[in-house]
């Protein structure tokens, strides 16, 4: 038995925000109070000025296994979100091959078994190949343990198609996770559509682009009352279809990236840093500021780092050449502490709500609370520690941070995975 | 001048650029000579890098580096869309084991030339980057506006064509802001970039109503190999809105020029009569081309440790 001692406690299922213990036995927690003693023979760690909170989930990473393992596997990959302060990830579909069937899912799991650090949910394609032409075998992988469907990477293009995905997935009471760009209207754009892609003379990305097809699945969702996710949503637009939808009772749900919560188009300099190529594109800051107070009020449900490891060499390519996307588990909740929690804009209850609480009820995971009986999945920060992104390297096995070099004050110090120390004071275990 | 490198035309400020200018204008004076070379750069070596096809600026900077007696190297390579094949960086690292001096560099995509510059300690001048800037075709076009008119301040220049793919207009009208100068774009929606006045110009969609108005008629270039997802309709009509014809060429203000980056294509920007006629400056285009040149290299490389050794 394990006693974390003196740390404050946030679960604002329970209500909960006080300074106690936590008692873990096994891979549960045993008992929460401040009366909460060690009992004989029972280990303690002082936990106090630190904030221990249930468990952050990653609903839209890549891990690139298989297929792409010079870029991230699942042992890198899950050492990254422990060391970002998160008890699980959820990979997206698009490796090679593609996750679409039972069997792709199966490994994915046995992979988790064998080398995963942290819990991997896996997302199964919506379609075969993620050629958004014909369903994929979504029933076998739900049986294999798929938690959502998604074509990320370029989502389903065609109207039809998208409904006849969305009419299938309900009947597994599955979440569709859609990734909102028509490709008709986004061509070869590399960057935002306006000032930047003027500026340096690149296509750009109008975010009409993205805007159009979250009407569309909105519409669909409508139709078919399939759960519908957003993924990266990227414009103050966009997030009031969603507001709107949510309004009128249907069942959607979106996510923001920290990139696009903290970084805009004005980011990107005569230098064509490559690591700020991103699909969606980073839009205008206006948009930033829109996302970030939308985040903070509770109209954008979660935030997802769409980790996307690249090797050096393909980042070092020309911008318009690079691949898209930016690395972001170990980076993301130390920003969220640093830009909106330490700052005091946001509470560390909606913390527990954008990186636990909503993530889990999109993946149509089990709520986890701290509790007595609730499984010991704890991501815990330190809110004075310091963290400068990348010095000292990455868990990952891809540098390419958008981040890089930026100063962050609150970063992510323990993680417990099933009452196992995953991480204590900074560093893996 | 201050500047190492030009990879877009920002890294002059106004004083470099009336620098680069009146250097160029000494260096005309020779370029008129039988004699034209000059030993400046005897034992330095220049290296035009073309990832893309092109004669006429590759020529013009070759002309160039060897009137200042540099050894002038042309390589030619594709800068294929696909990751295969030596990256750009490792080009440059190549090039700067073989110790060049200056390495010209154009190529299909924008801030390649930046690349270049960060993965080696040489000099580097943008000779076109995709469809971002063209930073020399930029200093000749101001020098010939410069010849013509006598400054530069003041001049209401019309930059005609296909705007959002043009690294002409993306260098040209940013400078021509910065000295003064008064820039109009002008073409359809489907051929303007989206911002145009992050550039400093203001957007005309009509020709024949602010037409009168300008000093300077800059044409660009129709791409008619881009014409399978067109902007426009067809090449008559384009002619129609934006070619200039007779008619349009007596509706010009009395001393107002015409200029053109090259190659035309005679009938569809430019009808053979306004080709042809007295207003039009593309051969003084061509030929300030070799002059600026010569000056921007000579400015630039000409202070460098033990540069007259």
């Amino acid at each position: 038995m394990l006693l974390l001692k003196g740390a404050r406690l946030v679960d604002p299922q329970l209500g909960l925000d006080s300074i106690a213990n936590l008692l873990i036995d096994g891979e549960r927690i045993a008992a929460v109070g401040t009366d909460v003693t060690a009992p004989q023979g029972a280990q303690v760690r002082d936990m106090s000025g630190k904030v221990i909170m249930p468990g952050f989930i990653d609903v839209h990473v890549h891990l690139r296994e298989p297929g792409q393992e010079y870029k991230e596997t699942i042992a890198t990959g899950s050492r990254a979100a422990v060391k970002g302060g998160f008890v699980g990830v959820a990979p997206m579909a698009n490796t090679n091959p593609v996750c679409d069937t039972g069997s792709r899912v199966t490994f994915l799991l046995e992979r988790e078994q064998e080398e995963a650090v942290c819990r991997i949910h896996p997302i199964g394609a919506c379609t075969k190949g993620l050629k958004g032409e014909t369903l994929a075998e979504i029933g076998d992988m739900v049986a294999a343990g798929a938690v959502a469907f998604s074509d990320d990477g370029r989502g389903v293009q065609d109207d039809g198609v998208m409904r006849r995905v969305m009419d299938y997935v309900k009947m597994f009471d599955k979440c569709v996770m859609s990734h909102c760009q028509r490709e008709d209207l986004v061509g070869s754009g590399v960057v935002n559509e306006g000032v930047v892609s003027t500026r340096l003379g690149m296509a750009g990305w109008p975010a009409a682009g993205e805007e159009i097809q979250i009407s569309r699945d909105i519409a669909l969702s409508n139709l078919t009352r399939c759960k519908l996710h957003i993924q990266h949503i990227t414009t103050a637009a966009g997030v009031e279809l969603v507001q709107r939808a949510k309004a009128a009772g249907i069942p959607v749900t979106c996510e923001v990236t920290p990139h696009h919560l903290f970084l805009c188009e004005d980011d990107i300099g005569v230098d064509y840093d490559t690591n700020l190529k991103m699909n969606p594109p980073l839009r205008t800051a206006k948009d930033t500021k829109a996302l970030q107070e939308a985040l903070i009020r509770g109209d954008i449900d979660c935030v997802a780092t769409d980790h996307a490891p690249h090797a050096a060499h393909e980042k070092a390519l020309e911008f318009e050449l690079a691949p898209f996307g930016t690395t972001g588990l170990e980076s993301a909740v130390a920003l969220l502490m640093d830009r909106l929690v330490n700052s005091g804009r946001m509470g560390y209850d909606r913390l527990v709500q954008v990186l636990s609480v909503n993530p889990r009820k999109v993946l149509g995971l089990e709520p986890l609370r701290l509790e007595a009986g609730a499984i010991a999945d704890l991501s815990i920060v330190d809110p004075n520690a310091k963290l400068i992104v990348g010095e000292g390297g990455f868990e990952s096995k891809s540098a390419n941070s958008a981040f890089l070099g930026w100063e962050l004050s609150g970063a992510p110090s323990d993680v417990y995975v099933g009452g196992v120390a995953r991480m204590i004071d900074g560093k893996l275990v | 001048m201050k500047a190492r490198n030009l990879i877009t035309i920002q890294d002059l400020d106004r004083q470099d650029i009336i620098e680069v200018l009146d250097t160029a204008r000494s260096f005309k004076a020779i370029n008129d000579r039988t004699i034209k070379k000059l030993p400046t750069f005897r034992g330095r070596t220049i290296i035009n890098l073309f990832m893309e096809p092109s004669t006429r600026t590759r020529t013009s900077f070759e002309i160039a580096a060897k009137r200042l007696s540099a050894d002038a190297i042309n390589m030619t390579g594709s800068s294929s869309s696909t990751v295969k094949g030596e990256s750009l960086a490792d080009t440059a690292q190549t090039l700067a084991a073989m110790n060049c001096d200056l390495v010209v560099i154009r190529h299909r995509y924008a801030g390649a030339p930046g690349i270049l510059a960060k993965n080696m300690d040489c000099h580097v001048i943008n000779a076109g980057d995709g469809k971002h800037q063209h930073p020399t075709q930029t200093l000749l076009d101001l020098f010939t506006m410069r010849e013509t008119f006598g400054h530069i301040a003041g001049l209401k220049v019309g930059i005609v064509g296909d705007i959002v793919h043009s690294r002409v207009a993306g260098s040209l009208a940013p400078a021509l802001t910065m000295l003064g100068a008064d820039v109009t774009f002008v073409g359809a929606p489907t051929l303007m970039p989206s911002r145009s006045d992050v550039l400093g110009a203001k957007v005309s969609y009509h020709l024949d109503p602010v037409l009168p108005d300008f000093d300077v008629l800059y044409m660009l270039r129709v791409q008619q190999e881009r014409l399978d997802n067109s902007p426009f309709p067809s090449i008559r009509e384009y002619s129609m809105l934006y070619g200039i014809d007779e008619r349009r060429l007596e509706a010009m203000k009395p001393g107002a020029i015409i200029m053109h980056p090259g190659p035309i294509n005679r009938g569809v920007e430019l009808s053979a009569a306004a080709a042809d006629s007295p207003r039009t400056k593309i051969l003084d285009q061509v030929n300030a081309g070799v002059a600026v040149r010569m000056a921007l290299m000579y400015l630039m490389l000409g202070g460098d440790e033990n540069a007259s050794a």
